[in-house]
């Protein structure tokens, strides 16, 4: 169904380009006058009267068919069972899977069967609605595009303002994107807060999203407070800062300050190539040969360790954080101008001391906005903790104990089979805002400190 | 400060001493590289081998239970199982008791009955003659002869005796260790000796599609309007503001978007590649756009101004001078996007991308694994023998990535040629 549509479009859409082109293409060749704009504009022209409507009716049908079907579906079922419909955006998921044969029949009662057989007869005519339309509005834009070629139009100029407004459009796609990813998050959110109170959330020193099976069960609601969370969070972060901010940034040093050419070209792409590992390889690394390893170590000075230790997702995320730090250092460092260095050389300053008093400082700004960028890389990173870093929600500061993340909690609630609105899924969400707005607040922080003292020694 | 021997010697050796620590960081981010591909080549290069038993089937048809005219639908139904087993057990006359029988069949994949049935309809005419196969073994036997699986110590999964027959099958050099292209072909599969990566790696190529065919276009529109179109104001700078932050947005938010927007309000198929695509364009995009700005920023001035002179319109400099001076610019970029892409994980769980899956799919529009959520699925499964193909699994993901940024380089360095 789908393919075939998107077959009629491509060729009526090719098809009223060559009319367009045509139109004007053929008397020109015959001597004709010169027509205001040349006829691959007028083919671009007829293209897009074809197109756009055709476009239009699409996305209008995508947005309005869930909306007229689903209220009769449900309308139908909660008539022959008899009762309202709890849960509505489940059951109708479940009604359109059972339809598509993702899930099996068998399962499902009478009711619900009859409601999948309205489903499948409302969305057949849907279809044949869609289509019809579909139709008439690529016919219909292309004989009226036709119509309005002339030897006068300025088909060029009209393309020329399509193809700018489509420009436009494609850069504004990034504020649609953090626009639905606010609504979506905070909508969700919100509704988590009608189950949850928010200081709960934000101070609760536990955490278990278990729900009970009965609504009469002790500690039905589970328990939602994130500070455990947060604090483990912040653990695996800082272990990850203290392996990976000494040696990203001493590297980026020596890059830029000591490093023969020879050196820095075999440098840099090992550095590239720890930046360009899949999260997922350093997730395998740390569970199966990192956390061993610290299991054995801390065994053999008498200490006991998880075998999901913090230390070991700490430790791996540090390595998968040293490019960021030693690259964007590297950058900063190469950037402080000249004269400074030859200033304090020139003084009698060694060159560690010129680095120790003068670069640094200098760079400073940029260092603590590459190292800020650094945590929130760290604090957002998933599939290492995922991999690597425990369930159980301890609030502990000890390295060797296991603890979880904000990431990993998420993952674990929404990887699977979800119920709809209980409050355990909706916690993602909560969680998910809680992290973007962490993470923007400290990108907008790097960001402002960085312009605020960049062009100081310029 | 005065100036004494001492003194200088102290700074000389703080000098020494600060170079010291710069090498002492490379070598370590080098060392924790090497520790790393040390340990995923070293454990995953026999996940691209299997062993075989090698057995002398008697396809009579009466013991097989198949019956005339062979069709693929008659010959599917046989006990290819019971015959395999008993192929084993002939080779065995000294075991007899059920129990141990039940011991000694555990040697046996439960591929090998499919091997043979597949042997058995693709060669009708065999049928009632001997003919000898290699089939797969179990994977502890697997591990076993691949030395991943200790004999002795409380690891032991096998017994005594299963070891012996084991041992005995290889001394009688039935036993063959060969590269295993099923696992190039294969879908995932609840047994480790059958599981393969063909069904994750045609998903994530399906998802690297819809990325490309989404975010490409896309992007370069983007760039092209901001770098030569934009007006300065306000917002202009709002979106490149979002641009900005979008790139440093944690990816498992994109998969929160994901499930809340394309799963849940537009009601789009879960765990497809047409989704996970979507989710990791938008993701990419940003990375795409910060590149695709530069290269066009790198198109030399010079080229706008002779157009303009002669006559062509802005958009008419932009797509005949502008876009293909800076085409190879804005692949380059693109192809880093695609990798970064190809490795992500997190957004793809997110949107469903996790399922079992023990087909290859055919389309966008099938549920289907994508290659990093294979390697993390495989990776938290308990069998031993899983984590050879898991990490076999990250030797073909990072061989892609590799290509992939080899690529980029080749084009880049001819840029730089073209555009001198």
């Amino acid at each position: 169904m789908f393919s075939q549509l998107a077959i009629f479009f491509l060729i009526l859409v090719l098809t009223s380009w060559v009319l367009g082109w045509r139109r004007i293409r053929v008397p020109q060749q015959a001597g004709g006058p010169r027509p205001r704009s040349r006829a691959v504009y007028h083919g671009f022209y007829n293209a897009l009267w074809c197109a756009l409507p055709m476009l239009a009716v699409a996305l209008a049908w995508l947005a309005v068919e869930p909306w007229i079907i689903r209220p009769v579906v449900l309308h139908a079922l909660a008539e022959s069972t008899g009762q309202a419909t709890a849960n509505e955006a489940f059951r109708f998921v479940e009604i359109r899977n059972l339809a598509s044969g993702v899930l099996p029949m068998e399962r499902a009662g009478e009711a619900v069967r009859r409601a999948v057989e309205l489903y499948q007869q409302l969305s057949l005519k849907a279809d044949i609605v869609m289509t019809v339309l579909l139709v008439a509005a690529g016919l219909g834009g292309l004989v009226s595009g036709y119509k309005r070629i002339s030897n006068t139009l300025p088909a060029r100029e009209k393309v020329e303002v399509f193809v700018r407004v489509f420009l436009f459009t494609s850069s504004s796609i990034a504020i649609l994107t953090t626009v639905s990813i606010v609504l979506a998050l905070a909508l969700e959110t919100l509704r988590f807060f009608q189950h949850v109170p928010l200081l709960d959330f934000l101070f609760g020193l536990k955490w278990s999203p278990q729900i009970a099976l009965r609504a009469d069960q002790a500690g039905s609601s589970g328990a939602f407070g994130a500070v455990p969370l947060f604090t483990g969070t912040l653990l695996i972060a800082l272990i990850a800062m203290l392996v990976a901010v000494p040696i990203g940034l001493f590297s980026a040093i020596y890059l830029a300050e000591y490093a023969r050419p020879a050196i820095r070209h075999v440098a840099k792409p090992v550095l590239e190539i720890l930046a360009g590992i899949p999260t997922v390889v350093y997730g395998f690394f740390a569970a199966l040969t990192v956390a061993p390893l610290i299991v054995e170590f801390s065994g053999s000075i008498g200490l006991h360790a998880s075998s999901e230790s913090a230390l070991a997702a700490g430790l791996v995320m540090g390595i998968m954080i040293i490019p960021f730090i030693s690259s964007l250092s590297d950058d900063v460092i190469t950037a402080v101008p000249y004269s400074l260095r030859d200033g304090s050389l020139a003084l009698g300053a060694t060159k560690s001391e010129t680095i120790r008093k003068v670069l640094l400082p200098a760079a400073l700004p940029g260092i603590a906005g590459a190292l800020l960028l650094a945590v929130s890389r760290a604090i957002g990173e998933t599939m290492i903790v995922v991999m690597a870093a425990g369930l159980a929600a301890n609030l502990t500061a000890n390295p060797l104990a296991s603890v979880t993340t904000v990431t990993t909690q998420i993952v674990t609630i929404l990887v699977g089979d979800q119920e709809f609105d209980s409050p355990k899924t909706l916690a993602a969400f909560a969680l998910g805002l809680t992290l973007f707005c962490i993470t923007l607040a400290l990108n907008f922080l790097a960001l402002h400190i960085v312009r605020r003292y960049r062009e100081q020694y310029d | 400060m005065a100036i004494s021997p001492e003194n200088v010697r102290r700074r000389l050796r703080a000098e020494k001493r600060f170079r010291f620590y710069g090498v002492a960081a490379l070598l370590s981010a080098a060392s924790a590289l090497v520790f790393l591909v040390s340990t995923i080549v070293s454990s995953g290069h026999t996940g691209f081998y299997r062993t075989t038993l090698k057995l002398e089937f008697d396809l009579d048809p009466q013991r097989l239970g198949i019956e005339t005219p062979y069709t693929a639908d008659t010959l599917r139904d046989g006990h290819y199982y019971t015959a395999v087993k008993h192929t084993l057990y002939a080779l065995f006359p000294e075991v007899t008791s059920r129990a141990q029988k039940r011991e000694l069949s555990k040697i046996l994949s439960p591929g090998a009955a499919l091997d043979l049935r597949q042997y058995v309809i693709d060669h009708p005419g065999q049928i009632g003659q001997a003919v000898s196969l290699e089939v797969p073994i179990a994977s502890d036997f697997d591990q076993l002869y691949k030395g991943n699986l200790p004999r002795t110590g409380r690891h032991t999964r096998l017994s005594e005796a299963q070891m012996a027959w084991f041992d005995n099958l290889v001394e009688r050099g039935l036993i063959e260790y060969r590269f295993n292209p099923g696992f190039f072909t294969g879908s995932d599969s609840r047994y480790p000796e059958l599981a393969g990566i063909g069904g994750a790696i045609t998903g994530s190529l399906f998802t690297l599609l819809v990325c490309f065919v989404l975010s490409f276009p896309l992007g370069i529109a983007a760039s092209l309007y901001l770098e030569e179109f934009a007006p300065d104001n306000r917002l202009t700078r709002i979106i490149e503001a979002n641009i900005n932050n979008l790139a440093a947005v944690p990816s498992i938010i994109f998969g929160l978007l994901g499930l809340a927007v394309l799963l849940g309000f537009f009601g789009l198929p879960r765990g497809t590649p047409l989704v996970g695509g979507m989710v990791l364009a938008l993701m990419t995009l940003p990375t795409i756009i910060i590149s695709c700005r530069s290269s066009i920023r790198a198109v030399s001035p010079g080229v706008r101004q002779g157009a303009m002179a002669l006559g062509a319109s802005p958009v008419q400099v932009v797509f005949h001078q502008v876009l293909p001076a800076a085409l190879p610019g804005t692949l380059t970029g693109t192809i880093i996007g695609m990798a970064q892409a190809l490795g992500e994980t997190a957004p793809l769980l997110m949107i469903g991308m996790v399922a079992f899956i023990a087909s290859v799919p055919a389309s966008p529009l099938d549920s289907s694994a994508a290659l990093p959520v294979q390697i993390y699925l495989w990776a938290e499964s308990a069998e031993r023998g899983f984590v050879e193909k898991t990490a076999a699994a990250i030797i073909v993901i990072m061989s892609f990535l590799i290509l992939m940024n080899i690529l980029a380089v080749i084009i880049r360095s001819r840029t730089q040629t073209k555009v001198e």
